[in-house]
């Protein structure tokens, strides 16, 4: 069957084939020399240098953006290990970092713990809503799975709208900061630096799963699921895991993100949410790290730049979105070049 | 016998796919099932491999039973399977592949994949090792950095051998394997389909439609027709037999000229 | 309120809210038969039907037409051409180009379809509630002590009126049977001689017009209009896809119809109430998807190995 598309599909569609510029051309020798380890470690120590020095020198309102960039490099990330590297489609991921900052806040605000120790406990809830999730759905057809994850996500959300204990529409206000080594984190540069280690662990994290045993089981079972599971591999098992170690990324950034930010109300975890995640990860390149954090670099800084223009940004952004997906359907950093 | 089947039966809906099946596989031989199209030879092959699950009977794979097993289980216990319709990953390398196969034979988890420990490394280089060892066997390793998809038709036969081996089964189920290829590939295949069991004392079932790859390489043949085990024995035996040759070629008319 | 009433009126609303989630969920169920899309702008184009229907009768209204049923009838045919070619010129635009790359680029493409749609429609709009005046009365009839108005009465049988229609279009039809095959195998249809676009552009074109009808109706019955109006009803349209077996036609039916009663009498259960009303929606499902992936009416796919 698949064999007969991919034939069908050359023949008839050999006039689709575009014509390369050479600016793409450009880049995407970029991109396969920066597969090689070490201009990939020059190219990052270069850039963390930079990233660190940054504070020094600029304004608050790019210190937030950068803020944003980097909690949205952690999430999708995260939520590329589900979509990208086990190749389950989730449309929920907001439900996530929800329970992360919901669990951050309700602990601080109604039992006053410590923000360090909510951590442990959001790591927790996260592999608790990963099996919850996951365990029953990780079965079903990918398109299925995506509108089960739309459920539970708008579920999660309507449930934090209509319990008392999360604050109903309001949510959680006057949460408060915490200290670190005796220095109270209240200033954008703390949370800065603080999403910046994320941003870092988040990548290193990535990059070590893409390259091990169960990296591999994930590409497989994205590539030919029986066939994977004739080779000895646990899909629902590996799935299952893809789908919590998600949710953990996903849950962390949140309990960040209740912190940076004060108060959290449902409205902060929309289906819209979601899908900007998603849409960043397939918009860089799903599976492909650097196009992931690319991506992520793109759906915070293009509504930025394009501020000016008020109500009509969201509408160019989905205009230059269909143009892009159009010219290139595998991301701005494809996952592999043939 | 590495392989017993008892009366197993399978069914999809009212079609019986697999009809009261016995038969046992002598370890370290060599089998083959044969049978005419639709005969439910893949049907079994999926039962046995955990794909299908089948109503009635029982399956022991070294005198344990498998039936409510899933696929990964099975093929962890030391069965592994090719498919008739070329199933590899075809957006990965033959390395990665190959490497699959390794899986089930290894154990670092997510603690071993982020902190790479020393015995983590040690795991990877073994993975390697083996999978190296496995294109070597099958004649790829040249080719171990190609997509799986833009190899030639017969070379993807091969990483599909490959990869199985690396499971390091103790019986292989071959379905299908000489299908596409020609005839010196078929050839090759009957000498590796030896060197599987006389290197690497492997046993070997496959399902097969070509008669000749059968007879020469078989020590125990299987007939199927319409789910029901019509004969077994020697190549010789089961040419010879009448139930055979009227499931193959029809029933002679009575007082046909 | 007596028990018999409430049944009677939770009755109604339910239909007239499943014929909603009826005539949206087909096109859902259509499109993803045919090109195993989730069509995230589907619902937008529900969205936009109901915009583009009150221009044409705010126009009308002042014209001999006017803006009773005569006006209603024209307009919505109108809507339903000129929404129908816009389901068209998006398939054309957006989605053809990526029929062979992956599943989930074509789905972003989708969803950026959506955002440009509702951005646009925001855009004009302002982003505020749009009054959808119409010149019906009230008038109606009573069914014990429960009223229901000609118009919840007409709007209930038009909208059974289009699915029958639609019924007979993919049952009785050349276009319809190439429809159904082109959903079972698209490159042997085109080895056929099936005009394989041309069947896939009516497919948005039908599935389209219908959407827009129901983004009509559900003006006309709401009495307003929101830019993100599409979005709830979206999903909801789509789990009655899914409750009915997606890519099965009568399915989207029927699971529309049991999603709106299933709604208006959950709403009625003690501890649910209106406010649970989603989530009892989602939950149910999440409870079909696990335990029926198929749907109600769905076949099991089987696969060979």
């Amino acid at each position: 069957m698949k064999d007969k598309q991919t034939c069908l599909q050359t023949a008839v569609d050999k006039k689709a084939k575009k014509v390369n510029n050479p600016f793409v051309e450009l880049i995407d020798r970029f991109y396969v020399l920066f597969d090689n380890k070490k201009v990939r470690y020059s190219v990052l120590a270069a850039a963390l240098a930079v990233l660190l020095y940054l504070p020094m020198r600029t304004s608050m309102y790019f210190m937030e953006v950068m803020t944003n960039v980097w909690f949205h490099v952690v999430v999708c990330l995260g939520l590329n290990i589900i979509v990208g590297f086990a190749g389950l489609l989730s449309l929920g991921y907001a439900a996530f970092f929800a329970v992360g900052a919901y669990t951050t806040g309700i602990l601080i605000l109604h039992y006053g713990v410590s923000f360090w120790l909510t951590l442990p406990v959001s790591v927790l809830m996260a592999i608790i809503a990963g099996l919850a999730i996951g365990g029953p759905t990780l079965k079903l057809r990918s398109d299925y799975l995506a509108i089960v994850t739309l459920g539970f996500g708008e579920i999660t959300r309507l449930a934090a709208r209509n319990l008392d204990i999360t604050g109903r529409a309001t949510g959680l206000v006057g949460i408060e900061r915490p200290t670190l080594f005796g220095m109270a984190m209240v200033k954008i540069n703390h949370f800065y630096y603080a999403f910046l280690v994320l941003a870092v662990l988040a990548i290193f994290i990535s990059y070590r799963l893409q390259d091990s045993r169960l990296g591999r089981a994930w590409k497989c079972i994205r590539e030919d699921e029986d066939a994977a599971e004739a080779m000895g591999i646990n899909v629902v098992a590996a799935r299952l895991l893809a789908f919590i170690i998600g949710s953990v990324f996903g849950a962390l950034a949140g309990s960040f993100m209740a912190i940076k930010m004060t108060a959290i109300s449902p409205e902060s975890f929309l289906f819209t949410q979601s899908v900007m995640i998603l849409l960043a990860v397939v918009l860089g390149g799903m599976g492909k790290i650097p196009g992931v954090v690319l991506g992520a670099l793109a759906v915070v800084v293009f509504p930025e730049v394009f501020r000016g223009i008020g109500k009509y940004r969201m509408l160019i952004f989905g205009a230059v979105l269909l143009v892009l997906m159009i010219y290139r359907p595998q991301g701005l950093w494809p996952e592999r070049h043939t | 016998m590495i392989l017993e089947v008892k009366d197993l039966t399978l069914r999809f809906g009212g079609l019986t796919a697999v009809n009261k099946v016995s038969f046992g596989i002598e370890e370290g031989s060599i089998e083959s099932l044969i049978g005419p199209n639709g005969a439910g030879k893949t049907s079994l092959f999926n039962c046995l491999t955990g794909f299908y699950r089948a109503q009635e009977g029982d399956i022991l794979f070294e005198g344990k039973s498998i039936m409510r097993l899933k696929p990964h289980k099975i093929t962890t216990l030391g069965m592994a399977r090719t498919f008739q319709n070329l199933r590899l990953f075809k957006n990965l390398t033959v390395m990665e592949n190959v490497m699959s196969g390794m899986h089930c034979r290894t154990s670092a988890g997510v603690a071993g994949a982020i902190l790479r420990p020393p015995s983590q490394k040690a795991e990877e280089k073994r993975i390697r090792d083996v999978a190296m060892e496995c294109m070597d066997f099958v004649g790829i390793l040249d080719k171990k950095d190609r997509l799986a998809k833009n190899l030639p038709y017969g070379d993807q036969r091969r990483v599909e051998w490959a990869r199985a081996l690396a499971t390091q089964p103790k019986l292989l189920l071959l379905d299908e394997p000489a299908a596409g290829l020609n005839y010196d590939e078929k050839m090759q295949l009957i000498e590796l389909i030896r060197r599987i069991r006389d290197e690497r004392k492997i046993t070997v079932f496959l399902i097969e439609h070509d008669m000749g790859l059968v007879m020469k390489v078989s020590e125990k043949i299987f007939v199927l027709d319409y789910g029901v085990k019509i004969a077994e024995g020697t190549a010789q035996e089961v040419q010879n037999n009448p139930r055979v040759i009227e499931a193959y070629l029809g029933k002679e008319e009575e007082n046909a000229v | 309120m007596s028990l018999q009433e409430i049944v009677i009126q939770q009755l109604f609303n339910g239909l007239l809210l499943g014929s909603f989630y009826g005539l949206v969920a087909l096109g859902y169920s259509m499109v993803y038969g045919i090109i195993k899309l989730l069509n995230f702008a589907h619902a937008d184009i529900y969205m936009v039907g109901g915009f583009c229907s009150l221009t044409i009768l705010t126009f009308f209204g002042n014209t001999f037409i006017g803006n009773r049923w005569l006006g209603i009838v024209i307009s919505m045919l109108i809507t339903m051409i000129i929404v129908g070619l816009l389901g068209v010129i998006i398939e054309r635009v957006a989605y053809k180009p990526l029929r062979n790359a992956p599943r989930l680029s074509l789905l972003i493409t989708a969803l950026g379809v959506s955002m440009i749609l509702y951005n646009s429609v925001m855009v004009i709009t302002s982003g505020e509630y749009r009054a959808y005046k119409t010149g019906l009365g009230y008038e109606g009839f009573s069914i014990g002590s429960v009223f229901v108005t000609h118009t919840q009465a007409i709007l209930i049988v038009a909208a059974v009126a289009l699915m029958f229609v639609l019924h007979l279009f993919i049952t009785r039809t050349m276009y319809g049977k190439a429809m159904r095959a082109i959903s079972m195998d698209l490159d042997c249809c085109r080895l056929m001689g099936v005009n394989v676009n041309k069947i896939i552009a009516l497919t948005f074109f039908v599935g389209s017009m219908l959407a827009a009808s129901a983004g009509m109706m559900a003006g006309v019955y709401y009495g307003s209009l929101h830019f993100f109006m599409g979005f709830v009803i979206g999903i909801k349209a789509f789990t009655s896809a899914v409750i009915g077996g997606i890519g099965v036609i009568p399915g989207a039916m029927l699971g529309g119809l049991l999603l709106g009663l299933l709604e208006s009498f959950g709403t009625q259960i003690p501890f649910i109430g209106s406010e649970w009303k989603d989530v009892f929606s989602f939950s149910i499902l999440i409870l079909i998807l696990i335990f029926k992936p198929t749907g109600l009416l769905g076949k099991k796919e089987s696969e060979r190995m």
